[in-house]
């Protein structure tokens, strides 16, 4: 039996700008993943904490702010910190080409800009985490 | 071809008959639905001469790194014409943090100004007389310490609170439905809201103390009608509170302005305006008695649609603008601000931010649209779209007041549901390639990229700085002592404006101004709603 594919929807910073969120949310359960919102205002700390008590293989992190070089290098510093490196980190907002390269070369799965497709979105996680992989 | 067959509707999901003609006006009284421009129910506009008499306010809404930046593109921006001026805060002004809060990295001078006291607000209007120019200020949590800011520098330019015109934003229902910057439970912060209405009401006359607000609604993904319907019912809970305090309607009344969206959908978006002015003054002289005029016209100030604005080709989002600020213009806004081509990227840089309100100068005195009120009144589609899409909203807010009113309707999660619904159907039918966006899901091409603002990386040292300065300049014993009086307050239910002036007047921060008052209101945190 395949086991879905689990991931946690996160908003860090201090924006509430959540449609994006909230779709993409939506999107990922209604293509039959197991979905995990946080909600609002997270630290990395609470990100990284909520990723490996609801053992996910995907973070995404929703960011419009344009805070994204302050805090995803500290997402990923603390998965590292906690040996989860093989948790994907994937970025959508609005994240300027030359800063979604850097954020890439820092171990980041995927960075998403204003107008990606929900499907290229759900294709990518699928393909990410190898789909297909049984459960344990 | 599919096209015959297809269902057209608004933007929104409003279905649109083939063809409108004079049997569809059948149901409307012209003297109880339309009126005279000037004249009840103000359909048509709410001045009988409208732009002949006084153009809109063109007023891009602007700011961005540290107070001195920010002060030198507001002398830019009246220099190039522009006749009023429009606040925008950095988020950790917005959710009542200091520049130097460990919540604030990353965060400070990005999406606006970082205003933490009085002295950075000194900064922002350095050289532009209060008196002169009006001032809009997008802050809504805090909203009461930045205005007692602002009331204290206006003190210090020898100007009269009386003369004083402009907007603070202050509408905290629309922060728990959709633009999520609150800091205190819904009841407590209405307290707050409550208080600068009253302060208003006595204190500055030319001041409108809120402008509740569709936009962020409408931004969230909300459909036209609930930007409508949700706002309006948003403004009906704050007159209910303000009669609670003692007030008179009329005393109040008058100084309530709004601020919705303007969207892709043109015709939609006019008979939107239309609306929301007749859906007002029957509220304020049926719901509520008002006899005063001027308690019975909705003004507005209307913003396109920064979520309409594409990241591919972004020179296209300068016909959009054009063509969603003309809309707001044939739909009788009182003050407009247009997007720049660059938003969907970055704050605007300064050329970008020169084209948008180029775009309203060119609106204003060479298309001629300014030389007569309400010129689309009496088509039949538009007529009957007003119609519409008044009885849609009257419709949400007969089951707001049912569920017992906004508050209690937040509290349930009537209207995030609602929206969120919305914005992920009208996602779908992007998906689907039901709703065209030129440039991203048809017409696509290989982008040349834009030049951007760069947000100056020193503006968050600068301003810690500047904040460490001040906490050892300043008289920190009375600074204590104002804090605490306002802590007492607030446990109280004395207004709490006096107050707030006495501590910003001590240059009291505003992370400490907000602590006090959390200590007493405490912090909200939301039920996510998917």
């Amino acid at each position: 039996m395949t086991r879905p594919i689990r991931v946690l929807v996160a908003k860090p910073g201090l924006d509430g700008h959540d449609r994006g969120a909230k779709i993409i949310a939506r999107a990922l359960r209604d293509a039959g993943m197991e979905v995990i919102y946080t909600g609002l205002r997270q630290t990395p700390e609470m990100i990284v904490n909520a990723a490996l008590q609801e053992d996910v293989q995907v973070i995404g992190l929703s960011i419009l702010s344009g805070a994204h070089n302050a805090i995803v290098p500290r997402v990923l510093e603390l998965l590292r910190e906690k040996k989860m490196e093989d948790v994907k980190v994937v970025v959508g907002g609005i994240v300027p080409d030359e800063d979604a390269a850097e954020l890439k070369k820092q171990g980041v799965a995927a960075v998403f800009q204003p107008g990606a497709s929900l499907d290229s979105i759900v294709q990518f996680i699928r393909a990410a985490v190898g789909e297909g992989a049984t459960a344990p | 071809m599919k096209t015959a067959e297809r269902q057209f509707t608004t933007i929104s999901g409003v279905p649109i008959e083939p063809c409108y003609g004079p049997e569809d006006l059948s149901a409307i009284n012209p003297a109880r639905d339309i009126g005279e421009p000037g004249g009840f129910p103000y359909t048509r506009g709410i001045h009988r001469d409208m732009y002949r008499g006084r153009l809109w306010t063109m007023r891009q809404f602007s700011g961005y790194a540290t107070p001195e930046e920010t002060n030198r593109r507001y002398h830019y921006l009246l220099e190039q014409g522009q006749t009023g001026l429009s606040v925008a805060f950095d988020l950790p002004t917005l959710m009542g943090y200091d520049a130097d809060h460990s919540m604030s990295l990353g965060e400070v001078g990005k999406c606006g100004v970082s205003v933490s006291s009085l002295a950075d607000m000194e900064t922002v209007f350095r050289g532009i007389p209060l008196g002169d120019v009006t001032v809009s200020m997008t802050i809504n949590s805090p909203a009461a310490v930045l205005w007692a800011m602002y009331l204290a520098v206006a003190e210090q330019q020898g100007v009269e609170w009386a003369r004083l015109s402009g907007t603070i934003q202050n509408d905290i229902l629309k922060e728990y439905i959709a633009q999520k910057e609150y800091i205190f439970p819904p009841r407590p912060s209405m307290r707050l809201v409550t208080d600068t209405i009253e302060f208003g009401a006595r204190h500055t006359p030319r001041f409108n103390p809120i402008s509740i607000s569709g936009y962020h609604i409408r931004e969230a993904g909300s459909t036209a009608v609930q930007e409508l319907a949700f706002t309006l019912r948003d403004g009906i809970e704050y007159v209910d509170w303000a009669l609670a305090r003692g007030l008179s309607i009329d005393q109040f009344a008058p100084r309530l302005s709004f601020f919705f969206n303007a969207h892709n959908d043109f015709f939609e978006e006019i008979a939107k305006y239309r609306a929301a002015r007749k859906i007002w003054a029957y509220t304020m002289r049926d719901r509520y008695g008002a006899r005063n005029e001027r308690s019975l016209k909705l003004r507005f100030h209307a913003q396109t649609a920064g979520c309409s604005l594409t990241w591919q080709q972004p020179y296209n989002n300068v016909v959009r603008t054009a063509l969603q600020a003309l809309a707001a213009v044939l739909g009788g806004a009182q003050s407009l601000h247009t997007n720049s081509l660059d938003e969907a990227y970055a704050l605007p840089g300064e050329h970008a931010v020169t084209i948008a309100l180029r775009t309203q100068q060119v609106l204003a005195y060479e298309s001629g649209v300014t030389g007569h009120p309400d010129p689309l009144g009496g088509s039949y589609f538009l007529e009957a779209l007003t119609m519409e899409t008044e009885r849609a909203a009257n419709e949400y807010i007969r089951r707001i007041d049912e569920m017992g009113g906004m508050i209690a309707a937040i509290e349930a999660g009537f209207p995030q549901r609602e929206i969120a619904a919305a914005s992920y159907r009208y996602q779908r039918e992007v998906e689907a390639g039901e709703r065209v966006i030129v440039g991203v899901n048809r017409f696509e091409a290989k982008d040349e990229p834009i030049e951007l603002l760069e947000i100056d990386e020193t503006a968050a040292t600068q301003q810690c700085q500047k904040l460490a300065e001040l906490r050892k300049r300043r008289d920190n014993a009375k600074v204590r002592a104002t804090l605490d009086a306002l802590r007492r307050a607030a446990e109280g239910t004395e207004n709490t404006m006096p107050y707030l002036l006495d501590a910003v007047r001590a240059y009291a921060t505003l992370g400490e101004i907000s602590d006090a008052l959390r200590s007493v209101f405490g912090s909200y945190q939301e039920q996510a709603h998917l």
